[in-house]
């Protein structure tokens, strides 16, 4: 068996434009596109804010969404039953400090820094961390295998819940 | 006993109990006065939970913790084995001696002026000692224990007040209910890594109520049985069971549901793979404890509340919960997940995936009952409504989803806010 083929070393540009479209598409509650952003096998990982290297196999994390829980939590956002959504939260994702790492097989590793702001009924509430995605092309586009959201937070208190996705 | 006693205090102007009727002041919720009262007669006077046994394995291993809103730190003291809590702060100057969530230490340094303490307390350095000229008091000046510290299979519960009941008689009926939830594990309990720490703009005892409410399941987490719907299970069956009075303020929801419980109830959902593995922790409990405990373990779920602040929920994943009040409208919320040492990973993972999913802050039930718990706060600020309705199930044989486990907690309430002999601190 040969090793999966490294690929392309996208550019920053690139790769921001990526995570740029997924700030806006959070911002703008269009949660069924994306989804679109995200392979098939995807992951989106939030760990407790006391075990930021946490594993979701063996510890209590916040968020440990596979595809399909992914889909349900959309499907949730999306409903009027989502009591702590609905209405939804004015929310601004402010993405940045994107490093772009070298190719691992068939995957590129990016860092970046994040802050998330949710206004909703006379209160604002921040999360600030990083994230740490795992890129694969697919048919000739950038997609999102992986998103683990470390945050620096030393509690959840001051956000009181992780509602929104971050 | 006082000639006061017979007066009318704080508790029985707000809890008011009629044959048929059940009602709470909204000012209970709301009025900083209350909440300082609060502090003094129930924080100060009640065994509240610390942490379990689990989390400091090792001699020297320690946890940081805020304990009725005071910031204290349980040790394994390395000489005598012993759970250690400790009021966090010098004896010397005040400044905190544990600075860190959780760790392991041989001593306890305070940075200010280098005092050094052990796992014991025992005061064991002082620089330039010789300036005290042989007077200190190296015992008087050793770390101070919080009044009274007991545990009870791994639960480690502190209390303030020296004279308190000792914490078995405090725990009344609730110590059978823990009993059940520890028995059923096939070895020790233990605490899982990752802790939930969260807040809500809500009165504390609003999530007290919450916490041991099965009224609100249906209409309020919608999505969250949408979503188990969608993996498989069959709600059909529905959620059916009764509601007990455990005795001083602690009470308990138990009942049938249909989801799955890692203790030992299989469902679609854990997958088939698991299922040797799940039917066999039931039939161990079976062989164990007989036909009719092993169904109590494995079938029926529990929501429990240990009066004032600690809610141990046996139910498709086992919390444990505990909050204090930072203010009349807010409150700090730490919730670990406990489970058996040695779980299958299989049966672990559905164990986590329960927990995130239901109880965590980023699932899809939490937020709901945040958003619910602050939306009765607000709408006790609109004023014109005096009285919150608590009576529901108050003239039938109380039900999971009656609100009798929640005026086992208000008449506990109602007796600590009425007595006259605890003062309000300044």
């Amino acid at each position: 068996m040969s090793a999966p083929a490294r690929v392309r070393r996208p550019t920053r540009s690139e790769v921001e434009d990526l995570l740029f479209a997924e700030a806006e598409l959070l911002d703008a509650w269009d949660l069924d596109t994306w989804l679109t952003l995200y392979t098939s096998d995807s992951r989106y990982v939030v760990p407790a804010t006391d075990v930021p290297d946490g594993d979701p196999t063996t510890d209590l994390v916040l968020i440990d969404d596979d595809r399909l829980r992914m889909t349900l939590r959309v499907e949730r956002l999306n409903s009027r039953k989502a009591h702590r959504e609905y209405p939804h939260s004015k929310c601004r994702h402010l993405v940045t400090n994107v490093r772009v790492g070298e190719p691992d097989g068939d995957e590129i590793p990016v860092r970046a820094s994040f802050i998330v702001w949710r206004t909703r009924n006379g209160k604002d509430s921040t999360w600030v961390g990083g994230y740490t995605y795992r890129l694969v092309e697919r048919d000739g586009a950038l997609r999102i295998r992986s998103k683990r959201v470390e945050l620096d937070m030393s509690s959840l208190r001051p956000a009181n819940d992780v509602a929104v996705i971050l | 006993m006082t000639v006061l006693d017979g007066l009318v205090g704080t508790g029985s102007r707000l809890v008011v109990e009629e044959p048929e009727r059940f009602r709470v002041h909204r000012d209970s919720m709301m009025s900083p006065e209350i909440l300082a009262e609060e502090h003094a007669k129930i924080f100060e006077h009640n065994w509240l939970y610390v942490g379990h046994e689990s989390e400091i394995a090792n001699p020297g291993d320690y946890v940081r913790r805020r304990v009725g809103g005071r910031p204290v730190f349980m040790v394994r003291g390395a000489k005598s084995g012993k759970v250690n809590v400790f009021h966090n702060s010098c004896t010397h100057r005040g400044a905190v001696v544990c600075r860190q969530d959780r760790g392991n230490a041989k001593v306890f340094q305070c940075f200010y002026h280098a005092w050094t303490f052990d796992s014991e307390g025992t005061l064991s350095g002082v620089p330039d000692r010789e300036a005290y000229g042989g007077t200190l008091d190296w015992e008087g000046l050793a770390l101070r224990s919080v009044a009274r510290v007991e545990s009870y299979r791994g639960f480690v519960f502190c209390c303030y007040d020296p004279e308190v009941v000792g914490l078995v008689e405090y725990l009344a009926g609730a110590k059978d209910y823990l009993d059940l939830i520890i028995d059923a594990a096939p070895a020790d309990m233990e605490i899982v890594r990752g802790t939930n720490e969260y807040g809500m703009d809500a009165n504390w005892k609003l999530l007290v109520e919450n916490s041991i409410d099965g009224y609100h399941a249906v209409s309020t987490h919608d999505t969250y049985f949408k979503y188990l719907v969608a993996l498989g299970t069959d709600l059909s069956v529905g959620v059916t069971g009764t509601a007990h009075d455990l005795g001083n303020g602690h009470a308990v929801l138990e009942y049938e549901a249909p989801w799955g419980r890692p203790v030992a109830k299989w469902e679609p959902l854990f997958g088939e793979d698991a299922k040797a593995s799940v039917d066999g922790l039931r039939a161990g409990l079976v062989e164990r404890f007989g036909e009719e405990r092993a169904h109590r373990m494995a079938d029926l779920n529990r929501n429990m509340l240990i009066y004032p602040n600690l809610i141990v929920n046996d139910i498709m994943a086992l919390t444990v919960r505990t909050f204090v009040p930072t203010a009349p409208d807010h409150m700090e919320v730490t919730a670990w997940e406990m489970a058996p040492r040695e779980e299958q990973p299989d049966v672990r993972q559905r164990r986590l995936d329960s927990f995130l999913t239901f109880l965590g802050p980023g699932g899809f039930a939490t937020p709901d009952d945040i958003e619910a718990l602050e939306s009765c706060q607000q709408g006790f600020t609109s004023g014109g409504v005096e009285w919150n309705d608590i009576s529901r199930g108050m003239t039938r044989e109380p039900r999971a989803n009656d609100e009798a486990q929640m005026r086992a907690f208000w008449r506990r309430w109602r007796a600590d806010m009425d007595r006259v002999d605890r003062t309000v601190n300044p």
